[in-house]
């Protein structure tokens, strides 16, 4: 038997490096590497050379110091005495209650809009193409300053609601009325709303200067513990269900278990509302919400919607038609069909792009500073970053503040997407 | 009994009888499709409820639009006048009057025969991208661009000789694209130079100089590939460029300017706005970000470790940022990362930032695309000894980007909408820019609906024809018979 006593020996020469598929991709990376570290240190270098000579430092202290501004939206207590750093708190909190109350909206209106428009009806569905289209083709920005000019330049003045004893006398109406059974005013300088308030108030705990309010935490507690045993019940109804097949009747012990115990506690508590009363030259008493946070809040609901409604429709197509039609062959109603068999399938399909509509709703709101809504942009990456001249520190943690957001949101998606995936084999 | 012709036999087929008035025509139509439960009764009733209220509130507001006035107070005159007190009316004057700032911002007014011949010297460098070698298509375009052309040339007073220079470089072109489509290719690859001359200005020699640094990496390329492979040649041919850009450019092209002064008046880049500046910014961006999106994408399915985390950690940074945040950093944080005295024009900055964060969007479309293909095509393309560039070019990269077109498109039609935020960084942009302008001009003052109808519709115009041609373009690519 005739064996190769000698294999050619491998000897490594420097040509290989480049034309030796093994190497070569080491040779590429190491290139990369030396070019991409020659930039950062010239990017660095700059920086240094460039901030020595307008004669700054990189230092965050200033969010110490005195801000010295006023906010016209504030969630927690903020005087213009307070610190920048706050500010940065209360413009962050700003930014998150338009994102939740956005992402909740625009839900809502995304999931009725996608699903009227695969409806047989031909003039729902036709209007439901036309919002869809109308809002997916034209700028965001366009529609949160045309929300903000409307309501800021057409609402009445607070004269307006104004009744006098010669209007009683002569019987004419006043030019403006509140809406809503008499609880919301909309005037130019702001949406009055009214305010839950509590005779028996439990206290508040002060954590860090931010005042939490106790009372509200027990009716969140109570409200969470209520779903906890709703969902015990529903477990038990399920387990006599498959073990003797009939369901047992639960829904007036759900709502019972879900709505008793607040009832019961809000009254006790003494809730009442605070209504919004015209007094002088302006409304008194409940919330006033300024114009910038409801046009905001309107633009990027009806906005995001639309594209969460084509994610919706997109999820429920994606779902063959044969699954309608063996539910169908099974006997069960159009409804139901929608309701076991449909959704549950398409979610899978239309959770992932929900969420990242998520994501570009609250990276979103940073165009509130169009029409000077006060969110985290506003703040630190506005005032703040004028009134300090820090550009370099106001921008790199205004940065790594987003990010963080969009890494929390997407981190969720991943998890969901892991526990939803379909498990095969 | 014998006799068989009893009456009740029927000998001959009936003719089918019409269905009963309820199932067909109109009337099962509307039975079907309006009212086919309770509930589909009771939406068909609100849904036209809600159309009427919106068009009875809007319809006389559209019908009573005045095109002919001066001022704010002067067209609620005439509205007045001509409909009686009280009556509502749109005020599209203003657009009339300011119609030219709208679509230049301040460019000087003499010279805009440049962006509109610009513009339309664009739409035929697209013509051979959109329909290669379709010469109906192609010279139907040509051909109705030109006439445009003229009619806009004319509307703008455009110089006589202009004019006529215009004229006949378009009568080339047509002929051009009637004879041999396959040559507008030169058309749109000589177009960012041309193009970049005509709106900023300027020598021609610079211009002249960065397509030669192009040429340059070309050369170097097609000399190198065989022997140094496609990433080492590229690689080259772009350090070579760089020497040429950096070094020799200015010391070759600075005589030759010297000597034969050719090139048009410069315009500055505080002077562009409105959708010049929106078209501009868009256009640029959009065809610079999809190959940047395509190497991003491959480089983060790439085999490399190192490429691969590069890729994952820049495509995840952009895409964790609002672009406002990147519109910023491009208008008050470059200059601290750029050597000290550099001259940055902020248009510039403004398309480069705008270009690597749609980028990032699209790499990630593209991977999804990439991710889509069966494992076997690329297990194929090894299997017929084609390289990692041969595999992409032939096979992988076709097929990848026809899966991700409607991805890819939304990202275009996003990046386009995205153009108005220019304006918070001080840039003219239509929407924000200019309309703030002209609502703070005494004579518009109170004007609201009609500026935004007005830039809603021109951009819902350019994104809706977007979406439908890429719904034109899956259609035509479709392989599969579903």
């Amino acid at each position: 038997m005739a064996i190769a006593a000698t294999t050619p020996k491998e000897t490594f020469r420097l040509s290989m490096l480049i034309y030796d598929t093994r190497y070569r991709s080491y040779t590429i990376q190491f290139v990369v590497l030396v070019l991409f570290v020659a930039f950062l240190a010239w990017l660095l270098n700059n920086t240094i050379i460039n901030l020595a000579a307008k004669d700054k430092d990189i230092n965050f202290s200033f969010l110490f110091q005195r801000a010295g501004y006023d906010l016209d939206q504030q969630l927690i207590p903020y005087t213009n005495d307070s610190t920048h750093g706050r500010a940065l708190f209360v413009g962050l909190l700003n930014t998150l209650i338009v994102a939740v109350f956005g992402c909740f909206f625009a839900t809502i209106i995304g999931v009725v809009a996608g699903v009227l428009r695969l409806s047989h009806n031909w003039v729902v569905s036709r209007l439901m193409t036309v919002y869809v289209e109308t809002f997916r083709n034209i700028p965001l920005l366009l529609w949160i300053i045309l929300a903000f000019v409307i309501l800021s330049e057409t609402a009445p003045s607070p004269r307006d609601f104004k009744v006098t004893d010669e209007m009683v006398a002569a019987g004419t109406e006043p030019a403006a009325h509140m809406i809503l059974w008499d609880t919301v005013a909309i005037t130019n300088r702001g949406t009055n709303i009214p305010m839950p308030y509590v005779d028996h108030h439990i206290g508040t705990l002060n954590f860090l200067d931010v005042p939490f309010n106790l009372t509200v935490a027990v009716a969140l507690l109570i409200v969470l513990a209520g779903g906890y045993v709703n969902r015990i019940i529903n477990r038990r109804a399920q387990v006599i269900q498959e073990t003797t097949g009939v369901r047992p009747t639960t829904w007036w012990q759900s709502i019972l278990v879900l709505f008793g115990p607040l009832v019961v506690y809000l009254w006790a508590m003494g809730l009442h509302w605070d209504l919004p009363v015209l007094g002088g030259f302006n409304f008194a008493g409940g919330i006033n919400v300024a114009h910038s946070f409801t046009a905001l809040l309107i633009a990027i609901s009806l906005y995001t919607g639309a594209f969460i409604a084509e994610a919706v429709r997109g999820g429920i197509l994606a779902i063959s038609r044969g699954q309608t039609e063996a539910a169908f062959a099974l006997g069960v109603r159009p409804g139901r069909t929608m309701q076991l068999v449909i959704l549950p399938q398409a979610l899978r399909v239309i959770i992932p792009p929900l969420i990242s509509q998520y994501l570009n709703l609250t990276k979103n709101t940073t165009l509130g500073m169009a029409i000077s809504y006060l969110d985290l942009k506003g703040t630190l990456g506005g005032i703040t970053l004028n009134q300090t001249g820090r550009e370099l520190e106001c921008m790199l943690l205004m940065m790594a503040i987003y990010l963080t957001l969009s890494l929390i949101i997407s981190s969720m998606m991943n998890v969901y997407n892991t526990a939803m995936k379909l498990k095969e084999r | 009994m014998s006799n068989n012709n009893a009456s009740f036999v029927r000998t001959e087929m009936l003719g089918s009888q019409e269905p009963p008035t309820s199932e067909r025509g109109a009337i099962k139509w509307v039975r079907e499709n309006l009212f086919s439960s309770a509930l589909n009764s009771i939406l068909t009733l609100l849904g036209v409820a809600a159309i009427y209220l919106i068009i009875s509130g809007s319809l006389p507001w559209f019908l009573h639009g005045v095109w002919n006035a001066s001022s704010m107070g002067e067209c609620r005159q005439i509205v007045a006048d001509n409909y009686g007190e009280g009556a509502s009316g749109a005020c599209w004057a203003m657009i009339h009057e300011r119609w030219h700032q709208y679509m230049f911002g301040f460019y000087p007014r003499e010279l805009y025969w440049r962006p509109v011949t610009a513009f339309a010297l664009m739409i035929v460098s697209l013509a051979p991208v959109l329909y290669y070698n379709n010469r109906r298509t192609d010279t139907v375009m040509t051909g109705v661009v030109s006439v445009l052309l003229m009619l806009a040339l004319w509307g703008v007073n455009t110089p006589g000789s202009v004019f006529a220079a215009v004229f006949l470089l378009f009568a080339v072109i047509v002929a051009v694209a009637r004879v041999a489509p396959k040559y507008l290719v030169w058309v749109t690859i000589l177009f960012p130079a041309v193009g970049f001359l005509l709106l900023w200005g300027g020598s021609v020699w610079s211009p002249v100089g960065a397509m030669a640094g192009f040429v340059l990496i070309g050369i170097t390329y097609s000399l190198t590939k065989d022997r140094l492979g496609v990433p080492v040649g590229t690689g080259v041919g772009v350090i070579i460029a760089s020497i040429w850009w950096l070094f020799i450019q200015s010391h070759v092209t600075g005589p030759l300017a010297s000597a034969m002064n050719l090139g048009f008046e410069k315009v500055d880049s505080d002077q562009f706005g409105g959708f010049l500046l929106a078209f501009v910014i868009g256009v640029t961006a959009i065809s610079a970000s999809l190959p940047v999106g395509i190497l991003l994408a491959l480089g983060r399915r790439s085999d490399m470790p190192l490429i691969k985390a590069l890729s994952v950690g820049f495509i995840e940074f952009i895409r964790g940022v609002p672009l406002i945040t990147m519109l910023f950093t491009a208008s008050l944080l470059l200059q601290y990362f750029l050597p000290p005295q550099t001259k940055f024009d902020l248009i510039l900055r403004v398309i480069i930032l705008v270009t690597v964060f749609s980028a990032a969007y699209i790499a990630e479309v593209i991977r999804g695309g990439l991710a889509a293909l069966p494992k076997g095509q690329y297990e194929a393309a090894d299997a017929l000894g084609l390289d990692y560039w041969q595999a992409q070019r032939l096979i992988i990269m076709p097929q990848a980007l026809k899966i991700s077109i409607p991805g890819i498109v939304s990202s275009f039609i996003g990046l386009f909408k995205d153009t108005t935020l220019v304006a918070l960084v001080g840039l003219a942009d239509p929407l924000q820019g200019i309309t703030k302008i002209v609502r703070a001009d005494i004579n518009w003052k109170g004007i609201y609906w009609e500026p935004y109808i007005f830039v809603g519709l021109i951009f819902f115009v350019v994104c809706f024809s977007m979406s439908r041609y890429s719904m034109y373009l899956e259609n035509k690519l479709k392989r599969d018979h579903r």
